[in-house]
């Protein structure tokens, strides 16, 4: 596995303050955390960056690390020293970015793992999961089957956890948005004396697509069309997420018309809608019978200012 | 690590059909009920019913609550930034929306 340079992922130096530490960690924070940054990388900087001030904001583990750091440099090869066994059991804050699985190998091995019955509980519940599952905008239409490989921690029988890697196969249904939840009952962590094992929930992302854009249930297209297709109408075959359909722009068309296409949004009840939008594509003349046909049009829209809107 | 083979399971959407209990949520959000309760108080969040007993949260509030809880933990907000935070966020959301649909293809 690879060392980590905790100080680095901050920015700050080895001698670092606390307060220095806290300062970098809340604004890089603020820059990179994925609920509010729009960079494209947010969620992996962020992981690095909130794992860095686990590390460091907390004397115990600070001082844990730089001394098994110590001569070590990022990205080198580190193996942890034999004979811990999972590492050491920390107090402190447990809650980390997302769920503790998160952690590297590296903050692991140093650290160990947050997991297991919270003490004293005879019997409970297993805790509840969350993951996050990216699908197309097609498998929303249409519903998906997906496999998961989750892994979750499973007593070891001597009061420590180990991890069980699980595949999953998800039948995801026909109508889910972005950012709605899917509840798997019993598939979170097993329960522990008996107890019922908790619920996994999948939160749902849709993949950005090149043509479509989604709000809510309703969709859109931007379909370009030619000068004559609008001027004087279409019968146009134009893709939706769920196949092709037939489309009918009509005469006199500009740039700009919506055409709604009820029904044909993201399926539910109601289903959503989907929204054509029109543009106008106009072909670069490139021989003299195409560029005499543009100057008959010139003549004929002798009136027309493509300019009016710039200068009043 | 052990493999175990694969199951199949029909997920269920969690939406506004679907309620919650406030220890319901508590439990899903792995959280502390006081946490949530300051939600409410600043309007984050909207349960049905008159009393923390008799609350019902709607199944679409669930990302909504767990959204607001990562931001305080990982921001290091307290209930009131949280929810001035995801009221910028809210309209953030809406320009870009409204942007995506003015913009010229």
């Amino acid at each position: 596995m690879e060392f980590k340079d905790y100080y680095a992922a901050l920015g700050v130096e080895r001698a670092a303050t606390p307060d220095e530490i806290k300062r970098a960690y809340r604004k890089l924070a603020r820059k990179y955390h994925p609920d509010v940054s729009k960079e494209p990388d947010a969620e992996a900087r962020f992981k690095d960056v909130a794992e860095a001030y686990e590390a460091l904001h907390d004397p115990e583990k600070r001082a844990a690390y730089d001394e098994l750091g110590r001569g070590h440099r990022s990205g080198e090869r580190f193996d942890p020293p034999p004979g811990r066994n999972g590492g050491f059991e920390f107090s402190g804050r447990d809650a980390g970015p997302g769920d503790p699985a998160d952690y590297s190998e590296f903050f692991e091995s140093l650290f160990g793992r947050h997991h297991g019955a919270p003490r004293g509980a005879a019997r409970g519940s297993g805790s509840d999961h969350h993951a996050k599952v990216v699908i197309e905008l097609a498998d929303a239409y249409r519903g998906a089957r997906r496999v998961l490989s989750l892994r979750s921690p499973v007593p070891d029988g001597q009061g420590g956890v180990d991890f069980r890697e699980r595949q999953l196969e998800v039948n995801i249904p026909a109508g889910v948005r972005a950012g709605q939840q899917l509840r798997l009952a019993g598939q979170g962590a097993p329960g522990f004396g008996g107890g019922p094992a908790g619920d996994l929930y999948l939160e749902i992302e849709i993949a950005p697509h090149p043509n479509f854009s989604v709000d809510g249930r309703d969709v859109r297209l931007d379909l370009p069309v030619a000068p004559w297709e609008a001027a004087l109408g279409a019968n146009l075959a134009v893709p939706t997420p769920d196949g092709r359909i037939e489309l009918t722009v009509p005469p006199g068309s500009a740039a700009g018309r919506r055409l709604r296409l009820k029904g044909k949004g993201l399926p539910g009840t109601p289903p959503g809608d989907l929204y054509v939008v029109l543009s106008v594509r106009a072909p670069t003349a490139t021989t003299d019978a195409q560029r005499e046909a543009y100057a008959a049009l010139g003549r004929a829209f002798a009136g027309f200012d493509a300019r009016s809107e710039l200068e009043r | 690590m052990a493999h175990t083979p694969s199951t199949v399971i029909d997920a269920v959407v969690v939406d506004e059909t679907q309620h919650f209990t406030l220890m319901q949520l508590v439990r899903v959000c792995s959280t502390e009920p006081g946490q949530l309760v300051a939600l409410v108080d600043e309007g984050v969040l909207s349960p049905q019913g008159d009393a923390p007993e008799r609350w019902r949260f709607s199944g679409s509030e669930l990302a909504r609550a767990r959204k607001a809880l990562r931001l305080s933990r990982d921001l290091e907000l307290g209930p009131a930034g949280t929810a001035l935070v995801l009221q910028l966020l809210d309209e953030i959301d809406a320009l870009r929306r409204q942007l995506d649909r003015l913009s010229p293809p």
